[in-house]
């Protein structure tokens, strides 16, 4: 029987939303204060979805185990406590939640392969969370 | 059609093990989950039933009912218990939270009057929660 996982993890980082595409005006009116040329932090819980038939000799979807190692590894140590805007896909990208939840989701879906991935949702505060699940995917 | 969520709260202990496994295979996959004296937690379980508004009383389910349902098949069973060892479907399933929602699922789904059942959701702690949908 298929049953969906979700698994919570948190990190923190900083950011600063600027386009290189707008003028210095237009990015203050665009992001306010998160336009601040020195950046600032947030405290960012991720869950992670997967989903698949539960094994019947081990009664999980997928070993947990290797869920975190992998999002340990591809996700939290690639942005916890960095400042997003150093770091690679976010050098000509706006790290907005948006943004950072999408590059989340194609870090998953290209590497992660003990279960079938169905989307990440990320709160950048207790008020705002965003949600991607692949391009063209229906919520449940 | 409108969807209601009734939650609530056990708190159980169990373990994994497979006993076609060797130990070191049991140790190997389940880590410190394999301990035979077992382990707790404080379960939260969401249950959401779907189902057109009724025009008399304003209601989806009578949620007296589903709480009822809800103690009665679940709570009462699985509430302060080791489930590998009192509660029946874990006497030959491993105990784990994706298995949990399906034995959860199948006591409450005839047991509704009305509403249908849409998703079992159980939390094993705050950063782990499974949904089952019913799905094969």
């Amino acid at each position: 029987m298929k049953a969906h996982l979700t698994r919570r993890y948190r990190f923190s980082a900083s950011h600063r939303l600027h386009s290189e595409e707008m003028s210095a005006e237009e990015n203050r009116a665009t992001y306010g204060k998160c336009n601040n040329p020195y950046g600032h932090g947030h405290n960012y819980s991720l869950e992670v979805t997967v989903s698949g038939a539960v094994d019947q000799s081990t009664g999980m979807v997928c070993n947990l185990a290797d869920l975190d190692g992998f999002v340990e590894r591809e996700v939290l140590s690639r942005y916890d406590l960095q400042n997003l805007n150093t770091v690679q896909e976010f050098a000509h990208l706006v790290p907005t939640t948006e943004n950072l939840s999408a590059e989340i989701y194609e870090i998953l879906q290209r590497g992660f392969q003990k279960a079938h991935l169905e989307g990440v949702r990320l709160e950048e505060t207790m008020m705002n969370s965003f949600e991607y699940r692949g391009a063209g995917e229906p919520r449940k | 059609m409108v969807y209601l969520t009734r939650k609530a709260e056990f708190s159980a202990s169990h373990y994994y093990h497979n006993p076609d496994f060797t130990p070191e295979q049991n140790l190997r996959i389940f880590g410190k989950s394999n301990n035979a004296h077992g382990h707790g937690h404080n379960y939260t379980l969401e249950v959401t039933v779907k189902g057109e508004v009724d025009p008399r009383s304003g209601f989806v389910v009578d949620l007296k009912q589903l709480k009822e349902v809800m103690h009665r098949e679940v709570l009462d069973a699985m509430d302060h218990r080791f489930l590998n060892k009192e509660v029946p479907e874990f006497f030959t399933r491993i105990p784990t939270t994706e298995n949990l929602a399906i034995a959860i699922w199948q006591r409450l789904e005839t047991k509704l009057e009305k509403a249908k059942l849409h998703r079992v959701r159980v939390y094993e702690t705050p950063d782990l929660f499974v949904d089952f949908y019913g799905e094969p």
